[in-house]
């Protein structure tokens, strides 16, 4: 334990969870859940009649249905909620097909269209969604409906995960990381390499030549913010513009996509007033879609 | 009737991004082969390893009539009288160790390659992977690391398996986390060791068949040394590969052959 605590895991991010203030489910008629178990993260989201009533982000485990188990119950924590109160209920997320209490399972791509279309509005028409191993840009209409979409899910470039893996070379935590590379005062040269494990010896080369820490995660934030607009102009970057997953959060990758491409982002609402989180568009499209799913069961 | 000095001293060195690796021919056969790490300072340790090679071949410096570098930092032993791609020079040791050779697969460090040539060990085509680690001897690296063996046992590890663990192989870095989740799961290491090594011949498989493969196949390369990796490869191409005795030093080999031919033009 002792030596536990001195090894510092800087790729470490704070989980999180949380319930709306002066709601009460009992007062709801339709109550469902999106469970998103993501690679790196799990997010589950409780919604009273289609509004945001809970919520909880954490890390996902080795095994994919106790990531869902925990994280649900994690967002049910001392409201009294238990499984059978829940009308229908959405997996999503690369581990979809492990969360053991969903009715249906429905891929991330459908819930975090409708998950941005929820949080910001039907002005929002592309999402870009950085996760823990993969980035997708999604094309979506006025009603969250996915238009067309493109993946990176094979390669650790331009991820959360790749981030996380500079951010322990570089012992800075992954919170900070992107205000970290904004004090540079002008954006160096990109990392040549595309590949995270010869970047990471490119960066441990620049770090030898002296460079500061903040310099070279710039350079490295660079490459994967050159990396996720080109992603995005491949599939056509119209506005609204919206940035989703856990990397919604680094300031260092989004000013930098806003610098690319030369469109703003909306800006990301209050969490503890909204319960809007864009690290959770996916499980808060998901718990929509069990609304949606549970209604329609209903008129048959 | 007095006979003419007409033996030809070469040497090829070969730098890589890892490893530097020397050989010094005379009349074509080898007489040393020596390697060193990269380091911090490759053209001192460039030195060094030719260096190295002089004292085993008992020559001096000027006995060598040309030097030929290759390597992906080729331009770092700035000593050398001329270069030749990394992709020539494989060609030419492929054929040089098996006059039969058709295609020559090269898997290093941090890269790896297929080149097609014909008798002569000339090329006439090639596929290169340099911007992925999961195609390269790094991947092997990382996941001993991860595994927490040895990476001289990886091999010999994995060949205990008789099936391969399921991992996300597309990317070190997704193949890290999905080994250390394994490893709770007490999965045997040594099937993922296998799926490791499968993995990896997947890639230098398809990336040769893109080339299209011709009988017969040599590997070279570090990794061409790992046991697990030729079993997967193996598998994978379902046709016999053949490997020198040193496939470390193919490039160098090669090289060294170049300037042999140069050394004589220069006449």
């Amino acid at each position: 334990m002792e030596n536990n605590k001195k090894k510092q895991e800087y790729w470490r991010w704070l989980e999180y969870h949380s319930v709306m203030p002066g709601k009460d489910w009992r007062n709801a008629e339709v109550l469902t859940a999106g469970v998103d178990v993501g690679s790196v993260g799990s997010k589950a989201v409780v919604m009273a009649d289609g509004e945001i009533y809970s919520w909880s982000v954490m890390r996902t485990g080795s095994n994919s249905s106790d990531s869902a188990k925990k994280a649900l119950g994690w967002a049910m924590e001392n409201t009294g909620l238990t499984l059978k109160d829940f009308n229908y209920i959405v997996g999503t997320g690369y581990g979809r097909v492990n969360v053991p209490m969903a009715n249906r399972a429905i891929t991330e791509i459908a819930c975090h269209a409708k998950g941005a279309n929820y949080i910001w509005g039907p002005s929002v028409r592309t999402v870009l969604d950085v996760g823990g191993q993969d980035v997708k840009a999604i094309r979506c209409d006025a009603n969250g409906k996915v238009v067309s979409f493109l993946m990176n899910d094979k390669c650790a470039a331009g991820t959360g995960r790749g981030m996380e893996v500079i951010a322990d070379l570089l012992k800075i935590p992954i919170e900070e990381v992107g205000e970290v590379s904004l004090r540079v005062t002008e954006d160096p040269e990109p990392v040549s390499s595309t590949c995270v494990v010869f970047a990471k010896s490119e960066a441990v080369g620049l770090l030898r030549k002296g460079w500061p820490k903040e310099k070279v995660l710039a350079s490295y934030i660079r490459a994967m913010a050159i990396r996720m607009s080109e992603l995005i102009e491949k599939v056509g970057c119209e506005r609204e513009f919206v940035i989703t997953g856990g990397q919604a959060k680094n300031s260092g990758i989004v000013s930098r996509v806003e610098n690319i491409l030369g469109v703003k982002r909306l800006p990301v609402p209050n969490l503890e007033v909204t319960g809007r989180d864009p690290a959770s568009a996916g499980a808060i499209g998901a718990a929509l879609f069990a609304k949606a799913l549970h209604e329609k069961s209903i008129r048959r | 009737m007095k006979k003419e000095k007409t033996e030809v001293i070469s040497a090829g060195i070969d730098m890589g991004t890892q490893r530097i690796k020397v050989a010094i021919l005379k009349d074509k056969q080898i007489i040393a082969q020596t390697q060193n790490f990269v380091g911090f300072e490759p053209t001192k340790a460039a030195e060094q390893t030719l260096k190295d090679a002089l004292e085993t071949a008992k020559l001096s410096r000027e006995d060598i009539q040309h030097i030929t570098a290759t390597g992906a930092s080729v331009n770092m032993a700035p000593f050398a009288d001329s270069t030749i791609s990394m992709m020539g020079a494989d060609a030419k040791a492929g054929a040089y160790f098996f006059s039969s050779a058709r295609t020559v697969i090269d898997v290093g460090a941090e890269d790896a390659r297929a080149i097609k040539c014909d008798e002569t060990g000339i090329m006439q085509d090639f596929v290169v992977n340099a911007r992925c680690a999961a195609g390269a001897g790094t991947f092997i690296e990382a996941m001993a690391r991860a595994l927490e063996v040895d990476l001289e046992d990886m091999g010999t590890l994995s060949l205990k398996a008789e099936r391969a663990s399921q991992i996300n192989a597309s990317c070190v870095i997704f193949a890290e986390s999905d080994v250390v989740s394994l490893i709770h799961r007490e999965e045997p290491k040594s099937e993922i060791a296998r799926a490791i090594f499968d993995a990896m011949a997947e890639r230098v498989a398809s990336m040769a068949h893109r080339l299209g493969i011709n009988k017969d196949i040599i590997l070279v390369g570090g990794v061409a040394k790992d046991v697990g990796f030729v079993a997967s490869l193996n598998r994978r191409i379902g046709m016999d590969i053949l490997i020198p005795k040193e496939p470390l030093f193919a490039g160098a080999v090669g090289a060294a052959l170049i300037a042999d031919k140069r050394a004589k033009r220069k006449r």
